[in-house]
C-alpha cells in the first residue's frame, strides 16, 4: 500500500494537509518546515515547487514563490535536500508544481528522482486529462507516483467521475472558483461539497483553496476526509525566525 | 471537424505539429471548453458573419489599402507592398480580434470583458469595442508598461475601461496575462477573457488567427488587382505573440510557393541577454495555457525579454509561430531595438507613413533579404507610430 493510501485506511476524517513552497522562507528551509509541519500534526505535506509563473495560485504563494527562486532554489537543489528526507519525516509528501519546470528537467527523468527520494504523489495543475492519457500519465504510473487531479464547482459530474478515475491518492476539491488564499465567502461552497460528498467518488477528497482557519477547516471537514491549508501557513512563517514553534502555533490553532 | 492538421489548421486537441494544446488548471475548464465548443460554430452563423463584417467594413475602415511603396521598393530594387493595417480605427491589427470576440462573448451570454495587454493597443481595442457595445471592460496592464505607455492608459481610461496594474512578477505583459487568467478564474461565470495575440490555450491560436485572417484574405484579392497574381513571392510581418503575423499570414501558410517572413525583436542583440528573439533563444516550454517556444532558465523559470517596442516584449510565442519555426515553414529573422529606430524613420521619409515600432522591425529585415526585381513583397504594416512618438523623440 502506497502512504497516501496507508494514511486514508487509517484516518479517513480530519486529514490535515499543509503546503510550503519549496526554498522558502530560506533556501534550506525546505526540510525544517517538514519536520516542523510533522511534527506538529499535520498528515500530509504538499511540497511546492517554485514556478515563476504559478497561474493556478494567489499572490501569497506566487510571491513565496518568487522569493524561493531568488534564494536559488530549483529542482537540481530541491532533489538535493531531499535525498535523506526518508530517514526521519515519516508521512506522505506530494509536490505541487508547474509542467513547465518538469518538462525543463525531463519528465521522465522528474518522476524517476521524485520517487528515488520518497515522494509519494504530484499535483501539477496545468497537466490536463488529455496530455495525462495520452502521454505523462503512463510515465508517472511507471515510477509508482500518485497523481491527484481538481475539481471545481465548476466541473461537471461526468467530468469529476472522469477525473475520480484518472486519479489516485486523493481528489483535490478546489473550494471555490477561486485562486489561492482568496478571501470569499465560504458558505456557498457548501452546497457544491455536499454534492461531491453524495458522488462516493474511489478516491478520499481534500478540500483546498480558502482553508485558511479552524472555522474553514472544520467546515471543509464535515463533507470531505479532510482540508488543505496554503497561502495562510505561508504567510505564518513568512517573517519568522523560529520555523518549529511558528508552526506548531499555527497548526494548533487548526486543530484545537 | 478535420483531426488531421494543415499549417492554417491545428488538429483536434489544438495542436500544431509539437505545439499548442490546452495546459489549463481545472478552474479555467469549464470556460475554455465553452468556448472551444462553440467558437467555429457561432463564428460561422450568418448574423454573426454580417454583424462581424459590417463593424470591419463600417466602423474599422476595412479593408485597408494594400500600397505599392514605390520608393521603398526602389531602394531595395523589388516590388514591396504595405498593408496598411495601421490604418484600422484604433491604430493597429489588434481590433479586428477585439471586435472578433466582443461579439462572441455576447453571443455566449458573457457580461465583462478581461483582457491582458504590453504596448497598450490590444487594450485600447478591447476597451473601444466594449465601449461601442455598452460592455464593462477590465484590462491588466503591468506597471512598467502602464509608465512607458501613458497615452493608451489614458485612451483605455477615457474609453471608459478600468485599468488594472499588474503588480506582481516582472510587471510587464507576461504579468498582466497572469493576472488576467487570475481575474478570469475567480469570475468564471460572467466573464470573457480576449487574449491579444495567437497564444495561450485552445482555441485561443486558432480563433484569433481566424479574427485576424481578414488581413491576408484582403491581400490576396487585393494583389490580384494590382498584380494580376493572388499570390506574392513572400509575406513579411513582425512577431511577438504573433497575432498580425497569423492574419498576414494564414490564407498562404498552405500556399507554399509563398515564403513566409517572420521578424522577431532581437533588443540588444540576440545574444546579449537583452532580446525577445523566442525562436533563437527559446525551448520548447509550457506558458499561458500551450506549449510552445519559451524563453527560460535551465531550470524552466520564464525569463524577462527585452525589446524597445513593448508589443514584441514577449518571452513566448503563439504555437502555430512555434511550428512554422520547427517545420522550416516560416524563415525567422530578428531586427535590434537600433535597426527597428533606424528603419521607423526610414520609412517614415521615404513613404510618409510612421509605423509603429513593433512593425518597424519588419521593416529593418527588409534589409536582411536579397530580393530580385521579380519579386513581390507584401509587409504587413501592422500599427501606426502615434504610440511610439516618444521613444523617437529621444532617438532625433
Amino acid at each position: 500500500m502506497s502512504r497516501l493510501q496507508t494514511l486514508f485506511a487509517q484516518k479517513n476524517k480530519g486529514i490535515l494537509n499543509v503546503y510550503c513552497t519549496a526554498g522558502y522562507p530560506q533556501l534550506d528551509s525546505t526540510i525544517p518546515v517538514m519536520h516542523a509541519l510533522q511534527q506538529s500534526g499535520a498528515d500530509l505535506i504538499e511540497l511546492g515547487m517554485p514556478y515563476s509563473d504559478p497561474l493556478a495560485d494567489g499572490p501569497v504563494i506566487q510571491a513565496s514563490s518568487l522569493q524561493a527562486i531568488d534564494n536559488g532554489m530549483t529542482l537540481v537543489v530541491l532533489f538535493q535536500q531531499l535525498q535523506h528526507f526518508r530517514d526521519t519525516i515519516t508521512v506522505p509528501v506530494i509536490l505541487m508544481g508547474y509542467m513547465n519546470t518538469a518538462l525543463q528537467y525531463g519528465f521522465e527523468r522528474f518522476c524517476a528522482d521524485a520517487a528515488a527520494a520518497g515522494i509519494d504523489g504530484l499535483i501539477l495543475p496545468d497537466l490536463p486529462p488529455y496530455e495525462f492519457e495520452t502521454e505523462f500519465g503512463a510515465i508517472i504510473k511507471k515510477y509508482g507516483l500518485d497523481f491527484i487531479f481538481l475539481v471545481t464547482p465548476e466541473t461537471a459530474p461526468e467530468r469529476i467521475q472522469q477525473l475520480d478515475a484518472l486519479s489516485t491518492g486523493f481528489i483535490y476539491a478546489v473550494s471555490s472558483s477561486s485562486i489561492t488564499g482568496s478571501d470569499k465567502d465560504f458558505s456557498p461552497v457548501e452546497a457544491y461539497l455536499q454534492r461531491l460528498q453524495e458522488m462516493q467518488l474511489r478516491n478520499p477528497i481534500l478540500v483546498g483553496f480558502g482553508i485558511k482557519d479552524k472555522y474553514t477547516f472544520d467546515m471543509a471537514c464535515n463533507y470531505a476526509n479532510g482540508a488543505i491549508i496554503g497561502s495562510a501557513y505561508i504567510k505564518a512563517i513568512a517573517q519568522t525566525d523560529t520555523i518549529e514553534a511558528t508552526t506548531k502555533a499555527f497548526i494548533d490553532g487548526i486543530r484545537s | 471537424m478535420t483531426t488531421t492538421a494543415t499549417f492554417q489548421q491545428p488538429d483536434v486537441q489544438g495542436y500544431y505539429g509539437n505545439f499548442g494544446g490546452a495546459y489549463i488548471p481545472e478552474m479555467l475548464y469549464r470556460n475554455v471548453e465553452d468556448l472551444r465548443t462553440k467558437y467555429l460554430d457561432i463564428m460561422h452563423e450568418t448574423s454573426f458573419q454580417k454583424e462581424f463584417r459590417d463593424l470591419l467594413k463600417d466602423y474599422v475602415g476595412r479593408p485597408t489599402p494594400l500600397f505599392l511603396a514605390q520608393r521603398l521598393s526602389n531602394l531595395h530594387h523589388t516590388n514591396i507592398y504595405l498593408k496598411r493595417e495601421d490604418l484600422c480605427h484604433t491604430g493597429a491589427h489588434k481590433i479586428n480580434n477585439a471586435i472578433g470576440q466582443v461579439l462572441l462573448a455576447q453571443r455566449l451570454g458573457k457580461k465583462r470583458i478581461i483582457a491582458e495587454t504590453g504596448a497598450g493597443q490590444h487594450g485600447v481595442a478591447t476597451a473601444t469595442v466594449c465601449a461601442l457595445k455598452g460592455i464593462e471592460c477590465i484590462v491588466y496592464m503591468g506597471v512598467k508598461d502602464i509608465e512607458r505607455q501613458a497615452p493608451n492608459v489614458a485612451r483605455m481610461k477615457m474609453l471608459g475601461a478600468k485599468v488594472v496594474p499588474a503588480t506582481s512578477g516582472s510587471q510587464t505583459l507576461k504579468d498582466a496575462t497572469n493576472e488576467a487568467i487570475r481575474d478570469w478564474i475567480n469570475n468564471p461565470i460572467d466573464t470573457h477573457y480576449i487574449i491579444g495575440s495567437v497564444v495561450g490555450p485552445h482555441p485561443y491560436p486558432d480563433m484569433v488567427a481566424r479574427f485576424q485572417s481578414v488581413i491576408s484574405e484582403e491581400i490576396r484579392w487585393q494583389l490580384k488587382e494590382h498584380t494580376g497574381s493572388e499570390l506574392p513571392t513572400h509575406v513579411m510581418a513582425c512577431v511577438g505573440g504573433g497575432s498580425n503575423a497569423a492574419g498576414a499570414f494564414y490564407h498562404f501558410l498552405d500556399e507554399l510557393s509563398v515564403q513566409l517572413l517572420a521578424v522577431e525583436a532581437a533588443g540588444h542583440g540576440v545574444n546579449s541577454g537583452m532580446s525577445a528573439a523566442t525562436t533563437q533563444l527559446g525551448k520548447s516550454g509550457v506558458l499561458h495555457g500551450s506549449k510552445s517556444l519559451v524563453m527560460q532558465t535551465d531550470d524552466g523559470q520564464v525569463v524577462e525579454p527585452h525589446s524597445i517596442s513593448a508589443g514584441l516584449d514577449y518571452p513566448g510565442i503563439g504555437p502555430l509561430h512555434a511550428h512554422l519555426f520547427e517545420s522550416g515553414r516560416g524563415t525567422f529573422l530578428s531586427a535590434t531595438d537600433d535597426d527597428a529606430l533606424t528603419a521607423a524613420f526610414e520609412l517614415s521619409k521615404l513613404e510618409g507613413i510612421i509605423p509603429a515600432l513593433e512593425t518597424a522591425h519588419a521593416l529593418s529585415a527588409l534589409h536582411q533579404i536579397k530580393w530580385t526585381e521579380k519579386d513581390v513583397v507584401v509587409l504587413c504594416l501592422s500599427g501606426r507610430g502615434d504610440k511610439d512618438l516618444a521613444t523617437y523623440m529621444k532617438a532625433m
